[in-house]
């Protein structure tokens, strides 16, 4: 099990939703990515993302303008 | 056992995908969705940019969708692909610069192309939302077997809510299935699909007017067309179709454009371009955030300036003061009189 982080700062949405989804390819179950983000969509859009495609939204963290959106690899 | 069927759907976030896929849901099919972003979708998000918009629900219909209808999604990146559909659509042009009709040839064949790398996990077939006569220019009686050939999809793409209007495909013919329970909604009138939706229990579905994309906007085509003719070359980047959703655009010149923010939000999306645009910022007075698109130069200064002040509070001042701003350049200071309400002529109002 490892952690990534993945650069979606200023991409609008659904950027960072396709980003995330083309790095979750290459990680495995278990695995826990960390995604910036600058739009606020994203808050809704990757959760909602990682729901139907069976992986776990975990959390977010909000520092000043950057989400940093958690999901556990399913 | 007999071999599962799958099925891949074209999801657009409205409601005529979500019934495709119910449709074949209830005859046991496993669905699952795709989404094609081309950079020109209709989201909410973009629209979330400026201030008064922030109420609306921040969703992404095709997300959201794949949620109620219990299916994954897959989104694909095809901007770059995208280009030559829409800047040399065989086709044409539907009333704004959207080639609906290349452009549904284009999403079937990537579907086609999807099949092909999934067959292996049975995936053998493809569906959309489409219904006959619905659109004008891609949803007609001769474009439904336009689309399935140039595709290359033929026989294996389905539309299960006017399919018992066309020849079967292979999925009926082949018995996976049941084309007595598919439909036949043809011609504008929604109420087929708003009973169906009905006795699907779907409520709160997106229901986009013109059509899926910003291309079917005049205003946004105007734009779009505009920066090609400003540029000399029909070509566009990722960056030029955002700021196209944003601001209020005017060419005084036919060499620039000024992108006006019109409130707060969209003085901040702007923010996010200073390094690559020129911009121009009242600074005696609270005013909107001004970037400076095309070729623009100290002779420039006053008159975009003016412009710029125009929509600020000074601009009933004599004189206000604003900084230009040319990436890697020092900023430049300068003292100007706002444009009246007359002097900003019609014609550049983009
Ligand atoms: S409205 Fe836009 S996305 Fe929809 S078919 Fe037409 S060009 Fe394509």
């Amino acid at each position: 099990m490892s952690e990534y982080e993945l650069d979606a700062r200023r991409m609008l949405c659904p950027m960072p939703v396709i980003k995330t989804q083309n790095k979750v390819k290459e990680l495995q179950t278990g695995d826990i990515l960390n995604v910036i983000c600058t739009d606020p969509g994203a808050l809704s859009d990757i959760p909602a993302w990682a729901r139907i495609n069976g992986h776990e939204f975990v959390g977010h963290d909000q520092q000043d303008d950057e989400l940093i959106i958690t999901i556990k690899i399913g | 056992m007999a071999k599962q069927h799958k099925a891949v759907a074209l999801i657009s976030g409205g409601l005529d995908s979500m019934l495709a896929v119910r449709v074949l849901q209830e005859q046991g099919i496993e669905v699952e969705g795709i989404n094609f972003y081309t950079g020109f979708c209709v989201e909410g998000h973009t629209h979330a940019i400026r201030n008064h918009d922030k109420d609306k629900q921040k969703r992404n219909n095709a997300l959201w969708a794949a949620e109620q209808l219990g299916i994954k999604l897959h989104i694909v990146d095809v901007i770059e692909e995208y280009k030559d559909v829409l800047l040399n659509p065989k086709h044409g042009y539907g009333a704004n610069m959207n080639p609906c009709l290349d452009c549904k040839i284009f999403m079937v064949s990537k579907a086609v192309q999807w099949v092909k790398e999934n067959h292996t996990n049975g995936f053998d077939f493809i569906i959309t939302g489409e219904v006959i006569g619905q659109r004008p220019m891609s949803q007609r009686k001769q474009t439904m077997p336009i689309v399935a050939h140039e595709s290359g999809a033929d026989d294996i793409l389905l539309r299960p809510l006017c399919a018992k209007n066309l020849p079967a495909t292979k999925p009926e013919i082949e018995g996976w299935v049941d084309r007595e329970k598919l439909y036949n909604f043809s011609g504008r009138n929604r109420k087929p699909q708003m009973a169906l939706a009905k006795e699907f229990g779907f409520t709160d579905y997106a229901s986009p007017a013109g059509g899926c994309c910003f291309l079917t906007d005049k205003n946004y085509s105007d734009k779009l067309v505009d920066l090609w003719k400003g540029r000399g070359s029909r070509d566009y980047e990722m960056d030029d179709i955002m700021l196209l959703k944003v601001g209020r655009h005017l060419r005084p010149k036919p060499d620039y454009k000024l992108i006006v923010a019109r409130d707060a939000g969209e003085s901040k999306f702007l923010q996010g371009y200073r390094k690559q645009l020129p911009s121009i910022q009242v600074i005696s007075h609270n005013g909107p955030l001004t970037l400076v698109d095309g070729t623009f130069g100290r002779d420039d200064y006053q008159t975009a300036a003016g412009i710029v002040a125009r929509y600020g509070q000074g601009r009933d001042s004599d004189e206000v003061e604003a900084t230009v701003t040319i990436p890697g350049q020092d900023v430049v200071t300068i003292k100007v009189k706002p444009l009246t309400s007359e002097q900003v002529r019609e014609e550049w109002h983009v």
